[in-house]
């Protein structure tokens, strides 16, 4: 479909509820798994809660979308990143944080940790080296 | 060079669809092509056709639709984006049982592959909004 693979990162600030921001990354990011390019996500600022663990939305009526991040493994979407500042700024560790995971083919399809946790300087190096990056 | 333009905010409440007009209209007269414009979540608003802003002020939509006339612009509005917004064309108004329709004929509603395409084809994608 393509003629070159570029690399793609999407960026992920914002609270999973309230608006949808969140959500409609999501189906971004879903469709770019169609086009065979290089994808990863990064959470930062409240963006870390859209991947927090036990999410419950039942009494605020909003649809809790949170069971799908652990599709984007399915989606060979295995370069999360989630920042290590974010975390800590808000009083959560890696613990509060949902175990994405993949299973690498190359590796007789052994399952694989998908989220990696990188300082904000990693992430500016890291977004320095992307074609395209689409934050919300 | 080559761009595809994002904006993700609706008219008038935010700067981003202003600024990405005039960013267009300046690339496009020193010679830049814009390979597509593309309106996702709140963004999809600016393709109200029934916006009647006060005549001292600008009409963001009808400032869309010249620009894109002018250069033959692609203008894509989220067609997902758009239905949970209440903007429609005439045919996604009928096959959703709705009685009117919004869309100004200058955009077209496609899918989320058109802002990725968008992505792939162009050198630079430039996002508008927060």
């Amino acid at each position: 479909m393509s003629e070159s693979i570029k690399k793609f990162m999407f960026v992920n600030t914002k609270a999973p509820y309230g608006t949808v921001y969140a959500l409609e990354s999501l189906e971004v990011v879903l469709i770019s798994a169609a086009f065979d390019q290089s994808v990863s996500l990064v959470f930062c600022d409240d963006g870390v809660f859209q991947i927090a663990n036990n999410q419950n939305t039942e009494a605020s009526g909003m649809k809790n979308f949170s069971p799908a991040y652990k599709a984007l493994g399915d989606y060979d979407i295995n370069k999360i990143y989630v920042e290590t500042e974010s975390l800590e700024e808000r009083g959560l560790t890696l613990d509060n944080i949902m175990a994405l995971t993949y299973e690498d083919e190359d590796d007789d399809w052994a399952e694989k940790p998908s989220i990696i946790p990188a300082t904000r300087a990693e992430l500016a190096d890291l977004m320095d080296e992307q074609d395209v990056v689409i934050s919300s | 060079m080559k761009f595809t333009l994002l904006i993700n905010e609706g008219p008038y409440q935010h700067q981003a669809s202003d600024t990405a007009y005039q960013f267009a209209k300046a690339a496009l007269a020193k010679g830049h092509e814009i390979y597509r414009v593309f309106f996702y979540n709140d963004g999809v608003n600016n393709a109200t056709r029934l916006a009647v802003p006060p005549q001292d002020d600008r009409n963001i939509t009808e400032n869309w639709a010249a620009l894109a006339k002018e250069h033959e612009l692609d203008m894509v509005v989220c067609i997902a984006a758009a239905q949970r917004r209440g903007m429609l064309d005439a045919d996604e108004a009928g096959r959703q049982g709705k009685d009117a329709d919004n869309i100004h004929p200058a955009f077209r509603i496609s899918g989320l592959g058109q802002l990725v395409e968008g992505g792939i084809q162009a050198d630079r994608l430039l996002t508008f909004g927060d």
